[in-house]
């Protein structure tokens, strides 16, 4: 069971070394990145066996970045690694970035280990789909593995036209059994099972048009191939992830006022069993300098539908989310931001903060929290219902 | 914008000095010449070195790299890349402003790889929790302000500068007037004194040592905010000036953002 990985941990780190030495030869060397701490203590036992209630994990991610000829070639190459106390599954390591850039005019051609973000709101990333996520980071879903890729960009007025071709899918990881934030039975990355017979080699690609015209900033994009969340399946005492074909319409919509931001994610998918939608939008009213003071206090509100009713394998169904943004605008960049989600066909409640502060010069201080309430059995969040956390990390930034 | 100057410096040719200029009539005059002067640019980048400094006298900075285009029709487009403290790295703003009407303001997030289009009503919020405003770092349109002229006086180092009152136009700004200082040979801005509706003088903005560029265009390698009311300050250090670097809008996207380092 252990040697898939090993192997693949293999490859990572021996492109990794002949990477670095290949590019240690040209004088300047741009690094940067962080090395984290990170404390995670659970408030109660966990729901299912074996479950640990908390621990130590330490990541580091260097960056290395290097560009010439006036910036139009570039190179970028972020390993990514963490050892955690509680779950061998959650010490994982990967490569976020390695890939090359060149830019002629308006196009951009990038080829390599690549990331990228599409979106607007805040409660989920509906429409964000080009990059697996590595749900063993956070349940945020806003940590992501790196995908393999070919990426011509056309830059047109302010926004553009980006054509994504990606020909090795990234296999989505998962607690293992001491960890948290899992179904009753573990998920076994190595029973994994496609839809397509060219399983992880299916070419999948992907299309995306966006462009800002006064207040609006919106984007229309396609994607066609491996669904990058799979459909579970029982195997005997575990759970075998099965990565379906997935056809996705999706839309991005912002309209910037003055204090309001309304926001819109949309999406249309197509699969063989199935045809959905699913959108989240809403608000962000802000308020300025709150109390005579250099802070910002902003009201978020959202809505999340998914036409699968109940069925849906996201928790996002049919659910509100309130919230507020805490910007002190001191020198030490303080925020914080917190909400309640409500589930209106289960009543379920989950409460979520993030807080930051720097510390001197190069150091930040993170704290975050989930709290689960109230969770119907039916809810697919059920399985979480003991998994109240907080988490504190320190970053040290190089 | 150029072209209601060009009027403008029509209409004030003809009538000549014939009929006797108002304080505010003259008061826009020098600050339309001062705007005069430093047009045609193009475009320039610079480095730039900011520190905090709090009550104690505690100091932190940021490092940040700018980029910025004039706009010929429309106000400028700015770009300012962060490079420190290290946890901002790779930070990027976009911002087109245009005179009256609010700037549009993009921001990267490099850890999300996220562009976020973000409100510009907070003008009078502190830019980087500095001292500076983010209208007071935008690009002074003349018609963010109406002006009223006070007098001639003398500004240091044998200087004499035009003093002129200036009221904000703008929505949402922090400020009910500036008293601004514009050196009367080369038409550079020397100290700007704003003041709030609740706290009378609230802050003071003075340049030091001017550098002229290209024959033509004067920076000042060093802006000094004091805050009168929390004792705090901001110092920013400019260097490596550069004029007509050959950007174009194509510089200034906000899908480009992300390779910009």
């Amino acid at each position: 069971m252990r040697t898939k990985r090993n192997s693949d941990m293999k490859k990572i780190i021996i492109t990794a070394i002949v990477f670095s030495t290949l590019l240690s030869r040209p004088a300047v060397a741009e690094w940067s990145g962080n090395v984290a701490v990170e404390l995670r203590g659970f408030f109660s036992q966990g729901a299912w066996p074996g479950q640990g209630d908390g621990g130590v994990s330490v990541s580091a991610q260097p960056e290395f970045r290097h560009q010439w000829n006036d910036g139009n070639f570039g190179v970028t190459f972020i390993p990514f690694a963490r050892l955690d106390s509680m779950d061998d599954e959650r010490s994982h390591a990967d490569i976020r970035e390695l890939d090359f850039l060149w830019v002629k005019g308006d196009w951009e051609f990038r080829a390599g280990i690549s990331k990228v973000f599409w979106g607007v709101t805040e409660t989920q990333h509906l429409v964000d789909i080009i990059n697996q996520t590595d749900v063993l980071e956070d349940i945020d879903h806003e940590d992501k593995l790196g995908q393999p890729m070919l990426r011509i960009t056309r830059t047109i007025g302010n926004g553009g036209i980006d054509l994504f071709l990606m020909p090795w899918f990234r296999e989505r990881s998962f607690p293992g059994v001491d960890g948290r934030f899992r179904p009753p039975l573990v998920i076994d990355k190595d029973l994994s099972l496609y839809e397509s017979d060219d399983e992880e080699h299916h070419l999948d690609w992907s299309i995306r048009w966006n462009q800002s015209i006064d207040n609006l900033d919106f984007a229309l994009s396609w994607f066609q191939g491996t669904s990058r969340e799979p459909l579970l399946l029982f195997a005997g005492d575990a759970l075998a992830p099965f990565y379906f074909q997935l056809k996705q319409a999706g839309l991005e919509l912002q309209y910037t006022g003055e204090a309001w931001l309304w926001k819109l994610e949309a999406v249309h998918r197509e699969t063989t069993a199935e045809d959905y939608n699913a959108f989240v939008g809403g608000f962000e009213y802000t308020f300025v300098g709150i109390n005579e003071s250099a802070a910002d206090l902003g009201v978020l509100l959202e809505y999340n539908y998914d036409s699968r009713d109940h069925l849906a394998l996201t928790v996002f169904e049919n659910d509100i989310f309130a919230g507020m943004r805490l910007a002190l605008n001191d020198p030490q960049s303080s925020e914080l931001l917190a909400g309640v989600m409500y589930d209106l066909d289960f009543n379920s409640k989950s409460f979520r903060l993030e807080a930051s502060r720097r510390l001197g010069e190069s150091y930040k201080l993170g704290v975050e929290a989930h709290l689960f309430w109230d969770v119907d059995p039916l809810d697919p969040m059920y399985a979480f219902r003991k998994d109240d956390f907080v988490q504190i990390t320190l970053a040290s930034y190089f | 914008m150029k072209k209601h100057v060009a009027i403008f410096l029509s209409v004030l040719l003809s009538t000549g000095a014939a009929i006797a200029e108002t304080a505010q009539q003259k008061g826009l005059r020098i600050a339309t010449e001062a705007d005069v002067r430093d047009s045609g640019w193009g475009d320039t980048t610079a480095d730039m070195v900011m520190t905090l400094r709090n009550r104690a006298g505690k100091t932190s900075s940021r490092t940040i790299r700018t980029k910025t285009l004039e706009g010929r029709s429309d106000g400028d487009k700015a770009l300012s890349l962060f490079d420190t403290p290290a946890d901002v790295k790779g930070t990027a703003m976009l911002t087109f402003s245009h005179g009256l009407k609010p700037d549009d303001q993009w921001l990267y997030l490099p850890a999300l790889k996220r562009v976020k289009r973000i409100s510009s009503k907070n003008k009078s919020g502190p830019f980087m929790g500095s001292e500076f405003a983010f209208e007071d770092l935008g690009s002074q349109e003349i018609e963010k302000y109406t002006y009223k002229y006070l007098g001639d006086e003398p500004c240091g180092k044998g200087w004499k500068c035009h003093k002129i009152e200036r009221i904000p136009a703008y929505k949402y700004s922090g400020y009910t007037k500036q008293t601004a200082w514009i050196d009367t040979k080369e038409m550079r801005p020397v100290k700007v004194e704003f003041f709030d509706r609740k706290r009378g003088k609230l802050k003071t903005l003075t340049w030091k040592g001017y550098r002229q560029y290209i024959g033509r265009y004067w920076r000042a390698s060093e802006m000094f905010m004091q805050n009168h009311q929390t004792g705090k300050s901001t110092r920013l250090q400019w260097k490596d000036y550069k004029f007509k670097t050959g950007l174009s809008s194509r510089d200034f996207n906000k899908n480009s953002l992300a390779r910009l380092r």
